[in-house]
């Protein structure tokens, strides 16, 4: 039985370049909070657009669906919590030690997980991902229910005093873009072309003699380390460290926001989370509709919008988005 | 539109400084509460209800004051209570926070409400800590804390020969300040703990941990959570036959909210302490009457509802006596500490400048069904803790704002 | 020759079992769904749930007792299925399987959602049905005798399925149905019919399970999503092709939990993770799954 993938339907369209459209992403995001967008709004939904991109990194460019990819977003949050506020550490080591400490756990469950594919490698990152999570809900340095509270922010680099709103602002555009950046030069790059060659047909490549289950791997533990590295900014932030961070229903949240904004695209994980993050905010008083809500786009998505926005978008302008 | 009404009263704000600030009579405050989970109860609606019974009776519209109320839900996530907080600080400019159930909720949006000069008076979380560790020049601790449940519930159980215990315990902030004084009290009365077990918040199934309490042999199993939680473990150990087989619960924690959803037979002779109960005189019964009218479902108020109303009540005394809102909570608070409290529903009391507002506590026991004369007849009073025992002595308070 | 600590062991197994009782129900229905549709229901806790609420609300709406509820909301919830089944996934065929796992996972957050509106997120008493009351003394523990029913009366369903799927006419169908439908349609039997079925009475199992667990955990919207996880690792670990692997394991799984209870409890929510992992390094298609 033939099945179609779990991938972009990507339109074969000319090479262009994507530059001008990144500039000018950068551009709107950089003057949003001086247009009166609260500012603690935008910080958020960039943290989480920049998790929601490297999770389609694995979907969207290696074909595994991670269902479990809480765990780095949570991970690094704790780590980083505790490096700024035990250890007092300044809050770019804060945020790169939670950085590496997701992507070491990437490798970790990486190895067992990539084992697996389809639909077994989905059930096995969430599983593995409730097995974190009722680590941290028992661990003494988390802090369980009541999580780690009151993080410092301190001077960034020494010099940037982020406990003003728009300095921290700026710093956290600076770590969404660099992230971003990144994902976009490894898809573009030759390891990112053999990604793509593995998720087309992987006993094609194995038998071109690449060594999939290593570039697998490597895929794992970079979209790992880079949602630690939104995780981890997102407790600079917010400076607090929960267990919403690691239940499985920001798994599901994460997957969400890049099927709505299309998955494999290069923008649409940042549509996605912007939409998603708008949505919570500014429907929270409707409580528990804002879930059904998310249900509803989900079931829409999946039967009639399955490119999501920016995939609809990139089928009308023919280009690559 | 809005810009050019705003530019209007700044230009008349700017023309007669003075006046312009003198008659700020603007407040805003919120509510911050568990409204659909494990505690929705104990607060929930009737919080929200309790509060805008406060600003009625306060008749600070008359005056000519105009007091918005807002409320939200923070479902009991110390993440969630924090977002939420930092929001109505930046974006909806309120003054005060008041409610707020659940220690770990409670300890987290402390920090905000300190960091953002807001007035935060909490009525429902238990912890302790809040009057003496985190305490805060912004903070004031209403309704009760650990420590008086300890030595309230905990000091009379364990002078009634109930000598050693095991506790069960809601694995946050609140289950383990509740282990943690009970068991200074225990020790300090001769009683012994033989261990306990931490269970999840919102727990649906007890049975192992209740297996565990029994094989500890302990004649006391204490029960610090709350709640839902409270009420499960109850219901459970009589299925499992615990409470017949010799051992005994003590509910170091119940409402009158758990008492009225078990119902008497299952929750009979079970001693607990609260700080307020509906029919517990003139003042009590009266606010109760025109509470329970306009609940949807006609409970009568918990102890946490009626703490929102009597901390709000003192917060407006308090902007009365000062003439208009400074829009500064440590000054605010301060202003509080400095009057004496006085409601028909906690008595006279005061404010301790470690932020602990105090009153007296009373052992209740819970009736056996035939003593019930009308509905919400419930409780047997056994004993009053006076104001100044049922609280942390201000000389052991941990908190840096006490002067030594 | 019981002393505390046999005592306690016994009592722990005894609540694993009645744990591995609903994992066993319920992955028995997960795999029952997979074996035929290929997709994850994410949806089997929340309808699982529904089925708790249906015995609620037959109870206190329509003053239906506990035993006309344990058949009629399987049916009720089973007929849902069927209608999912008609309406949504079976526009998903010929896509690749996850959609199937995402779809159902949306449905799962609209029906929580829904019901978390109406009903908050604490839970609503169901009292245990009058012949069942009481207990037995066994000696190490008290047993409910509620409880002690939901062992026997589970782990009967679980045999009749494996019976009715492994040794009857009608599973033979359903087994080649799912190895070569297009060969078995060509044979007159109408597969997309059977599909639908087959999701239904997976459905109907969720819902018989959580008729079953209304008494003991009180009726809450979340209780399906708390339980949902562990079951999929059970899934996983037994394999996913094996209806016998789904129910010893379920079984096998809760036992391992209560011992867990026992020696170490702060591990007893990881174990069955811990299992998992350590299955798929050495067998990564589950105890008894095939290749």
């Amino acid at each position: 039985m033939t099945t179609t993938p779990i991938k972009p339907v990507s339109p074969a369209a000319p090479e262009r370049s994507e530059t001008p459209i990144i500039m000018g992403m950068i551009a709107v995001l950089a003057v949003l909070p001086l247009l009166g967008v609260y500012p603690y709004f935008v910080m958020q939904a960039l943290c989480f657009a920049l998790f929601a991109c490297a999770f389609n990194l694995l979907i969207g460019y290696v074909g595994l669906l991670s269902f479990g990819h809480a765990m780095f977003l949570g991970t690094a949050g704790y780590a980083s919590a505790h490096a700024a506020k035990v250890w007092g550490l300044a809050p770019e080591l804060s945020i790169l030690f939670g950085t590496l400490a997701s992507g070491a756990l990437g490798v970790l469950v990486g190895l067992i997980a990539i084992r697996r594919q389809g639909i077994y490698f989905s059930m096995t990152t969430l599983a593995l991902a409730q097995m974190i999570y009722f680590f941290y809900l028992q661990a003494k340095f988390t802090h369980g229910e009541d999580g780690i509270q009151g993080v410092p922010r301190g001077l960034f680099l020494g010099v940037l005093d982020i406990s003003k709103p728009l300095v921290l602002f700026y710093v956290v555009l600076a770590i969404f873009v660099a992230g971003f950046l990144l994902i976009y030069r490894t898809i573009n790059s030759p390891f990112g072309e053999i990604l793509k060659a593995i998720r087309e047909n992987e006993p094609r490549a194995i038998s071109l003699g690449y060594r999939t289950a290593r570039y697998k791997l490597a895929a794992f533990a970079l979209s790992a380390a880079l949602a630690g590295l939104a995780g981890a900014t997102k407790v600079i932030v917010s400076q607090n460290a929960s267990l919403t961070d690691v239940r499985w229903e920001m798994s599901g949240e994460v997957v969400l926001m890049t099927l709505v904004g299309g998955l494999g695209t290069i923008f649409g994980p940042v549509v996605g989370a912007f939409i998603i993050i708008a949505m919570q905010q500014y429907l929270a008083e409707f409580g528990q509709w804002v879930l059904v809500i998310q249900g509803v786009i989900f079931v829409a998505c999946v039967l009639a919008f399955r490119r999501g926005i920016v995939g609809e978008a990139a089928k009308v302008l023919r280009r690559n988005l | 539109m809005k810009t050019s009404v705003s530019t209007l009263a700044l230009m008349a704000a700017l023309a007669l400084p003075g006046a312009a600030f003198a008659q700020d009579k603007n407040v805003k405050i919120g509510v911050l509460d568990d409204m659909s989970g494990l505690y929705a109860d104990v607060g929930g609606q009737g919080s929200i209800l309790a509060a805008q019974m406060a600003i009625e009776d306060s008749g600070m519209a008359a005056k000519g004051w105009k007091i918005d109320l807002i409320s939200a839900d923070h479902q009991n996530k110390p993440d969630v209570g924090v977002n939420l907080a930092r929001q109505w600080a930046d974006q909806e400019k309120v003054d005060g926070i008041f409610g707020v159930l659940t220690s770990s909720v409670a300890l987290a949006v402390n920090g905000v409400a300190k960091e953002k000069n807001l007035v935060y008076m909490n009525s429902g979380a238990a912890t302790s800590d809040l009057t003496n560790s985190a305490c805060s020049p912004n903070t004031v601790h209403w309704t009760y804390d650990t420590y008086l449940l300890a030595n309230g519930t905990g000091k009379a159980v364990v002078k009634s020969g109930g000598d050693s215990w095991f506790f069960l315990t809601a694995d946050y902030a609140f289950g383990h300040a509740l282990e943690r004084d009970t068991t200074d009290v225990i020790k300090a009365n001769n009683g012994k703990v033989l261990g306990s077990v931490r269970h999840p918040l919102n727990s649906a199934d007890f049975s192992s941990f209740l297996l565990q309490a029994q094989a500890s042999k302990a004649k006391i199993i204490g029960l610090a959570n709350a709640g839902g939680d409270t009420t499960n473990a109850i219901k459970q150990a009589s299925e499992f036959g615990i409470t017949g087989s010799g051992q005994q619960l003590a509910a170091l924690l119940l409402f009158y909210s758990d008492v009225h959803s078990l119902g008497l037979k299952m929750t009979q002779g079970l001693q607990f302490t609260e700080t307020f109960y509906w029919d517990l005189n003139d003042g009590t019964r009266a606010f109760s009457k025109r509470f329970s009218d306009r609940m949807k479902n006609k409970n009568q108020p918990t102890m946490v509802q009626a703490g929102i109303y009597a901390s709000i009540i003192h917060y407006m005394k308090a902007l009365e006596a000062n003439g208009s809102n400074p829009h500064d909570g440590v000054k605010m608070v301060e202003k509080m500490k400095s009057m004496p409290t006085d409601d028909a529903l906690f008595g006279k009391g005061e404010i301790q400048p470690n932020g602990r507002k105090i009153h007296p506590g009373y052992l209740f026991e819970v009736k056996k069904p035939q003593e019930s004369k009308y509905p919400g007849d419930y409780y047997k009073l056994i004993a009053t803790i006076p104001a100044n025992e049922a609280f942390t002595p201000l000389d052991k308070s941990a908190c840096a704002l006490v002067k030594k | 020759m019981f002393n505390i600590s046999t005592q306690a062991l016994f009592a722990q197994l005894l609540v694993g079992l009645i744990n591995g009782s609903f994992y066993a129900l319920l992955s028995l229905g997960l795999a029952v769904i997979f074996g035929m549709l290929n997709i994850i229901n994410f949806a089997h806790g929340a309808l699982y749930m529904m089925g708790a609420f249906c015995a609620y609300f037959l109870l206190n709406v329509l003053g239906i007792n506990y035993w006309m509820a344990l058949i009629l909301a399987p049916l009720l919830i089973g007929f849902l299925g069927v209608v999912l089944e008609r309406t949504m996934l079976q526009r998903l065929a010929g896509l690749d399987h996850l959609y199937g796992l995402l779809l159902t996972f949306g449905l799962a957050l609209i029906i929580q959602g829904l019901f978390q509106n109406y009903f908050g997120s604490s839970g609503l008493p169901y009292a245990i049905p009058q012949q069942l009351t009481g207990g037995q003394n066994l000696g190490f523990m008290f047993l409910p005798n509620y409880r002690a029913w939901v062992v026997i009366f589970s782990l009967t369903i679980c045999l009749a399925t494996w019976f009715a799927i492994e040794k009857t006419k009608l599973g033979a169908y359903l087994r080649a149905a799912t190895e070569n439908p297009t060969l078995v349609r060509a044979f007159g039997v109408n597969v997309p019919r059977m599909i639908t079925l087959t999701y239904g009475f997976g459905v109907g199992l969720a819902a018989l399970a959580g008729v079953l667990s209304a008494p003991i955990n009180q009726v809450r919207p979340l209780m399906g999503a708390d339980l949902i996880i562990v079951v999929f690792a059970v899934v996983v670990i037994g394999g996913m092709g094996s209806i016998m692997g789904s129910i010893v394991t379920g079984f096998a799984l809760g036992i391992l939990e209560g011992l867990t209870k026992y020696f170490y409890p702060e591990a007893s929510n990881t174990v069955v993770f811990v299992i998992m992992a350590i299955v798929l390094m050495v067998k990564p298609n589950g105890l008894f799954g095939r290749a």
